[in-house]
């Protein structure tokens, strides 16, 4: 099958932070001193159990970076054409997911929809009736054979799974000894396969109002969460380094103007300045539908500005702190050694202030990215965050607010956002603090054990 | 003192011209009154005398900047900057899209917002400082730990989660109180109940966490050890050593949302149906009405930077060695 490869915005953006990441990893390891402090963060047992969490939701998020159009079977081979819809590698894995939509609302691992329908009976007669599902469990004859079913599918999964996690645990001993690491393996592996199994023939987590599968919202989710939450930094990082060592350094009028600045920045409260940004953002897109040739590439470029906006009302408080810090190195002696052998000012920022404030931005900037994920589902749902046919967490919560008054009631998409939002942003908050305590000078340690 | 606040607040006025010409940028500049009207009258086959007649109701036909068709002041004054812009110093906020007048809207619905918020800001300030004395109490224990790791958790959680959560809990499953609505006085108590629980228990974690670290800096330091070393019990050591001098980094986290109260909570405002700001704002967002969002982002820094100002003045409170001139 021939298809058309698409680099959306944001898709080029995580590229260029996957290069720079590598880029540090590299350059780290070459450097003994930078590297003691993630050697550290390498012994925590909690760090590296959420690093193993977090690197799954990554794994689903970068697949679902990878987007294409696919070709469209044409007529007396003509051109190629080229369907409209955006589809990423991801989709492509998890097909059945997506294409399985039934008619509405059914329960996780339901085999019949939510409410009653006149259905027509053996008889030909109509009555009121839960209709089967058209994928959710098709291959049973009679709905008393699901349990067993589900536990068999279940069972094979996770054998499956637990299979694979033991050859991946084997490999992993090579590099590390961690006993935390190689058991949260060995948990997550069969209940990844158990899932994957059981996804195939049911919804492992119902379906929503136009019987989309949950489970796989929630994993298209991830994608927007981790954008938000790693591309905003993006805009915060040179803005909060360039002006708050600048600030510290020069001091004087520079000094002052960005002050004033960052004042005024931070003086509007946060969400009414996103609002009013996103406001603007959403005249200027309604006003140019001829920028986007794709449904999905107008929700992309949405989605770049809202982590442009977050970026540009959140960089105040990291830039505050490190212009304190220059304020304090700057007076040091190794600096002024520095400035009266005449080193240009330039080159005394970037060899000697900027490797000494860089723990503060990576402490900071791991801590502010579970900050972002929360606040993207605060935004949608106030209508200033993604666009709405993008698939996030807030609009999924924004969607399923409603039917808590149903009754019965219809739970389940709920709790699947609630709950695969809080295990991103838990494992985020335990590396978080991981990283902070391997990096912060302020705590005591015993050097010669690291 | 009274210099002091004079030169303060005098400071405050470059801060609000800018916030100002951020907004008039943010709204006028980069769309223009056209593409507002557009919006507002639909996309497509909207005629120019239909834009130019929504834009003459709004106020919104004038130059931006400078009049060249006025005489003497009114090159300035007739200005969509000048009617729409400056005129929010002197908290004329025009009106609404629905023809009402702004001002007035904010007076009667800052009672709501300050009856939801302020409860939740006095009780949540007692209960996370008294958790985290606990924690500190307790440090470097299992008692701690545990502590520690459910802040952790409760953090992690969504705050739409509680709301929603609390909601079905409270409301739908015990029927304890109505899901919203809002009455004045004493009616009013079993609707602000449930907002005021949830508004406390959604920010225990992360507050919880920051008053202990703040303890536990302190608790490191000489006059503690000296006041051990006197023999004075570990209570006594938290109560009126730790907590009395602790009490210069908690006011600079605190005193400053003060003011901001007013501005009640976007989230739980719209989730309980109380008439207060943050229901009024998310109105404005969802109903486009630029008037009302420029008027609360011009109300939010005021009150931001009068925050900052009580934070200065509750120093002098505190600790005597902070003297203002």
């Amino acid at each position: 099958m021939s298809f058309m490869p698409i680099i959306l915005w944001s898709d080029a953006l995580v590229f260029l932070l996957l290069a720079a990441g590598a880029f540090s990893a590299w350059y780290i390891r070459q450097r003994e001193h930078l590297s003691l402090p993630w050697r550290r963060v390498a012994k925590s047992r909690m760090a590296m159990v959420s690093l193993l969490v977090l690197s799954l939701f990554m794994l689903v998020g970068l697949l679902d970076t990878l987007h294409f159009r696919p070709a469209l079977p044409s007529a007396n081979g003509g051109d190629k054409v080229y369907s409209p819809e955006v589809l990423s590698v991801f989709d492509k894995l998890a097909g059945p997911l997506r294409t399985h939509t039934e008619k509405t609302y059914s329960a996780p691992f339901a085999l019949t929809l939510y409410a009653k329908e006149g259905v027509m009976d053996a008889q030909g007669h109509i009555v009121r009736d839960y209709p089967r599902l058209q994928y959710g469990g098709a291959h049973l004859t009679d709905a008393s054979q699901r349990d067993g079913d589900v536990a068999a599918r279940g069972l094979a999964g996770g054998a499956a799974g637990l299979l694979a996690g033991i050859l991946l645990a084997m490999l992993a001993r090579r590099w590390t000894s961690q006993r935390a690491l190689l058991v949260a393996v060995l948990l997550a592996a069969p209940l990844i396969g158990a899932v994957a199994n059981l996804a195939t023939a049911y919804h492992v987590l119902g379906t929503d109002k136009v019987g989309q599968d949950v489970l796989y919202l929630s994993l298209k989710s991830i994608r927007t969460g981790l954008i938000i939450g790693t591309v905003t930094t993006l805009v915060t990082l040179p803005l909060a380094l360039f002006l708050g060592v600048a600030a510290g350094y020069f001091r004087g009028w520079v000094d002052d103007v960005i002050q004033y600045v960052y004042t005024v920045l931070s003086s509007i409260p946060s969400v009414l300045l996103i609002a009013a940004a996103v406001l603007m953002m959403q005249v200027t897109i309604d006003m140019h539908p001829q920028w986007f040739d794709t449904t999905a590439a107008r929700a992309d470029l949405r989605l770049v500005f809202l982590c442009l906006i977050l970026g540009v009302t959140s960089w105040t408080g990291l830039c505050r702190l490190l212009r304190g810090e220059t304020l304090k190195l700057r007076e040091m002696e190794y600096i002024q050694a520095a400035q009266s052998f005449g080193v240009s000012s330039l080159r005394i920022l970037a060899r000697h202030i900027m490797p000494n404030v860089m723990h503060i931005v990576l402490i900071s900037l791991v801590m502010d990215f579970s900050a972002l994920v929360l606040a993207e589902a605060v935004l949608s749902y106030v209508g200033v965050g993604v666009d709405p046919t993008m698939i996030s967490f807030g609009t999924m919560i924004n969607a399923a607010r409603l039917e808590m008054g149903r009754e019965p009631m219809v739970w389940w998409a709920l709790a699947s956002a609630f709950g695969f939002m809080l295990v991103l942003v838990l494992a985020a908050n335990l590396f978080a603090d991981a990283v902070r305590d391997a990096f912060d000078p302020r705590l005591n340690r015993t050097e010669g054990a690291a | 003192m009274i210099a002091y606040l004079i030169r303060r607040i005098l400071y405050a006025v470059p801060i609000l011209v800018g916030v100002n010409l951020l907004t008039f940028a943010l709204f006028f500049v980069v769309n223009t009154p056209d593409d507002m009207a557009r919006m507002q009258l639909g996309i497509k086959r909207v005629t120019p005398e239909a834009i130019e007649k929504w834009k003459q109701q709004h106020g919104y036909d004038k130059p931006l900047l400078v009049n060249s068709s006025a005489s003497g002041t009114g090159k300035v004054t007739d200005t969509i900057f000048w009617r729409k812009s400056a005129s929010m110093f002197v908290f004329d906020f025009g009106f609404a899209d629905d023809g009402r007048n702004i001002s007035r809207e904010i007076a009667t619905r800052m009672g709501p917002s300050l009856a939801i918020a302020l409860p939740t800001f006095l009780i949540g300030l007692v209960v996370y400082v008294s958790f985290a004395l606990l924690m500190t109490l307790f440090r470097a224990t299992a008692l701690d730990a545990a502590g520690v790791a459910l802040c952790v958790l409760l953090m992690s959680v969504s705050g739409l989660f509680y709301i929603i959560g609390g909601q079905f809990l409270v409301s739908k499953l015990w029927h304890l109180v109505p899901i919203s609505g809002y009455a004045g006085g004493m009616d009013g108590i079993k609707f602000v109940v449930l907002p005021i629980v949830i508004g406390v228990a959604g920010s225990i974690g992360s507050s919880s966490r920051w008053y202990r670290t703040i303890f536990l800096e302190e608790i490191g330091k000489d006059y503690v050890r000296t006041a051990r070393a006197k023999g004075l019990s570990e209570l006594r050591v938290l109560f009126t050593h730790v907590l009395k001098n602790a009490m210069i980094p908690i006011l600079t986290g605190v005193v400053v949302v003060i003011p901001l109260l007013f501005m009640g909570s976007l989230l739980t405002e719209s989730f309980f149906g109380i008439p207060g700001l943050g229901s009024y704002t998310i109105d404005a967002i969802n109903a486009q009405d630029f008037s009302i969002v420029r008027a609360m982002v011009f109300l939010g820094s005021v009150l931001y930077i009068a925050g900052l100002i009580l934070t200065d003045v509750s120093y002098t409170v505190v600790d005597p060695r902070v003297r203002l001139q």
